[in-house]
């Protein structure tokens, strides 16, 4: 791994006596983006406001572009892009003067220049002279991905960026991120789709505030150490809460009309599922999905918690 | 089974049901229930208390330029009205003068040198009294009380070979010199009063919402994110309404002149001073007020609660010399108290900027700890 854009130890933050964000520890190196998955209320907008200095850990620090995230918050501020999860821009402004207001906050030289690129990259530009508030979901969130941009930052805090957006305008965010990442931008993105994930270089899930996994999707598959089984037949959607209720299931999803079977000991999987291998169910070893893993390990995650 | 909703076109239950959220609302915002608490307890204790619509005990000075039993009783019967406190003992006229001027006292009393021995000849003597009338109604009262001093207070002293026959004229005149307003038109003084009332709602109510109403939209995230720094997000927020208000001083002065004829005697120097001065505080205060209150509706309360000592404790509705000493005392550091001196003085008193530098001196202060302190509130996370 190239030098770390991010790379912070021990982050904790307590609101109200509760302990929402725990030792998290998170390091990315340079032009790497990394997904950070995790149910809701685990502690992810946390995480990322502490990173850009818009909350002050509890205890522990590190480093955000080589800067201290306590200490030198104005200088990581000035390299640093945030997308909030809630649209934050004024919505009372245009969505040309949002982005002024962006290019002036930042400095930046040759502002309309810039503004008319980002408007005319993103699809902005006949609705340039629109209220904000009156966008629709989608087209704020891209508004608000331009404004985070606009002054090309060397990183990229995204929460949720693709919330409400369209399959189209999310393959061409992606792209667009690809793309930045490639040129050295470094990305973190929060998200709850499972595509998104596995378009990351690598994965953060974190649970109740504790990072239980970490590395690319493979390695966090293989990490789980999860076994599914894939059946397949007229009627076995059916069967899925009796097979559900079996000692060594863990988890039984239907996948339109397959159903996956998981669970960490394979004996007892192949055990639960032996009174339903005749014909005409087929039943065939299957790679556990990025889903799979996370549900199992939220599951574990609250075991640990309670 | 029967179904679990009843449907009816009217519903206790549905007005129960938000009855119960506005309850829980409300008490959520303990900002809000205390404010509905404190306001008609201070409106209550102000107006109870502090304000008085017949003010006694005003500041006196005195020029004595007789030392005689008469000229002592004379002023002992003043006193005795109990609207005088004779405060000051001047030395000379122009001593005398300066204190009216400057606003330390309300009246000036002169007694000639030659008082005793015009009674005594009963050559038409005479007491002058000057009272500082920019306010009629700390004033008038007061004037009112000595209409029948001369027949009574030196019957003491003319006794005798001395005694005047009943019926006859008093042994002297008093000769009352309204000054600043000899016409005692109250709009001369309300317009001034207006301004700064005026200028302190607007000012502090337009930017106690500034920063509250970034937390409340959400964009105060956004704007935290960016490179912005505590003062330049302040000032850049401020700058535009002090434009708001210059604009507002000349439209209020203008129509003043225009409507009521207020004499604009002078001092332009100190009233544009004071009037920035004074426009920079309120705007201040009004951020420094959007940095406690979390919801837009906190910050009007805020805003109201802090217009309250303005327009009863300033001098603007009621005589400031006619309050209580608590009461001046919280008058003290109320800007628009000093604002109002700055432009009574400007236009009633023609002052100069020496003159007004205690007023313009005191907004400053005002505005130096009001913008510390905001800058100091003004938080940079979301902590
Ligand atoms: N300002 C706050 N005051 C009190 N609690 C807070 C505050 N901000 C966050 N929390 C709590 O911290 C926990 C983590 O919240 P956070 O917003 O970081 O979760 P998240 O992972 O971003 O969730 P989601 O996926 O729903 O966006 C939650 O339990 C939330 O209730
Ligand atoms: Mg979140």
């Amino acid at each position: 791994m190239s030098a770390a854009a991010i790379d912070v130890q021990g982050l904790n933050k307590s609101f109200g006596g509760r302990r929402v964000v725990k030792d998290v520890a998170i390091r990315v190196g340079e032009g790497r983006i990394t997904g950070f998955l995790g149910p809701n209320g685990s502690g992810k907008t946390t995480t990322l406001r502490m990173l850009c200095g818009l909350l002050t850990p509890d205890s522990g620090g590190g480093t955000a572009l080589g800067l201290d995230i306590i200490a030198d918050a104005a200088e990581i501020k000035r390299q640093t892009g945030y997308m909030t999860q809630r649209f934050s821009l004024y919505e009372d402004l245009t969505v040309a003067e949002n982005l002024m207001f962006a290019a002036r906050v930042h400095e930046l030289d040759r502002r309309s220049e810039r503004v008319d690129a980002a408007l005319e990259q993103l699809g902005l530009a006949e609705r340039r002279a629109q209220l904000s508030g009156t966008l629709s979901g989608g087209w704020k969130q891209r508004l608000a991905l331009a404004a985070a941009t606009l002054h090309e930052p060397r990183l990229l805090l995204l929460d949720e960026p693709t919330a409400g957006v369209d399959p189209l305008a999310r393959r061409t965010f992606w792209d667009e991120i690809h793309a930045l990442a490639g040129r050295g931008l470094t990305v973190l993105v929060s998200t709850h789709y499972m595509d998104e994930a596995e378009r990351c270089h690598d994965i953060a899930y974190i649970a109740y505030g504790e990072l239980i996994a970490r590395g690319t999707a493979d390695e966090v598959i293989a990490q789980s150490q999860l076994h599914t089984w894939r059946g397949e037949g007229p009627g076995i959607d059916r069967l899925a809460r009796e097979i559900a209720g079996k000692p060594g299931v863990e988890m039984v999803a239907p996948f339109g009309l397959a159903l996956h079977i998981s669970g960490t000991d394979p004996a007892a999987l192949e055990a639960a599922i032996a009174p339903y291998r005749q014909p005409p169910l087929r039943w065939s070893p299957a790679e556990p999905t990025l889903e799979d893993v996370f549900i199992h390990l939220m599951a574990h995650a609250r075991d640990n918690f309670q | 089974m029967s179904a679990p909703r009843r449907r009816s076109s009217f519903s206790w239950l549905r007005i129960w049901a938000v009855l119960v959220k506005e309850f829980t609302q409300l008490r959520r915002d303990k900002l809000t229930y205390a404010m509905l608490l404190a306001v008609p307890l201070v409106q209550l204790l102000l107006f109870g208390y502090a304000i008085n619509n017949d003010p006694k005990n005003l500041p006196t000075a005195v020029l004595v330029q007789e030392n005689s039993a008469m000229s002592r009783s004379v002023l002992s019967a003043i006193a005795r009205t109990g609207y005088f406190r004779i405060e000051h003992q001047a030395r000379t006229p122009a001593e005398l003068d300066r204190l009216v001027r400057d606003g330390e006292v309300q009246f000036a009393i002169t007694i000639p040198g030659d008082f005793g021995r015009r009674v005594v000849r009963g050559d038409g003597a005479q007491v002058l009294i000057e009272a500082d009338a920019a306010d009629p109604s700390a004033t008038g009262s007061a004037l009112a009380a000595l209409a029948q001093l001369p027949q009574e207070a030196l019957k003491r002293e003319l006794t005798g070979a001395l005694a005047r026959s009943p019926g006859s004229a008093p042994p002297f005149e008093l000769v009352v010199h309204r000054r600043f307003n000899p016409e005692n038109i109250t709009a001369y003084n309300i317009v001034p009063g207006l301004l700064g009332v005026i200028l302190s709602l607007t000012l502090v109510m337009m930017t106690a919402l500034g920063v509250t109403r970034e937390h409340e939209r959400g964009t105060m995230e956004s704007l935290l994110a960016t490179p912005a720094q505590p003062i330049e997000v302040m000032i850049g927020k401020l700058a535009p309404y002090v434009a708001v208000g210059a604009v507002q001083a000349m439209v209020i002065l203008g129509l003043g002149r225009l409507l009521f004829g207020v004499p604009m005697a002078g001092g332009w120097a100190g009233l544009a001073l004071g009037l920035l001065l004074f426009i920079i505080g309120s705007l201040a205060l009004g951020f420094l007020i959007s940095t406690v209150a979390r919801t837009q509706l906190q910050a009007m309360q805020m805003s109201f609660f802090y217009m309250l000592p303005s327009i009863l404790l300033s001098g603007f509705m009621f005589p400031f010399r006619g309050m209580p000493e608590w009461a001046q005392a919280i008058g003290t550091v109320i800007p628009v108290t000093h604002f109002l001196r700055v432009v009574r003085g400007a236009l009633l008193k023609g002052q100069t900027l020496a003159e007004m530098a205690p007023s313009i001196l005191a907004l400053a202060v005002f505005v130096c700890t009001v913008t510390a302190l905001a800058l100091a509130r003004y938080r940079t996370t979301l902590d």
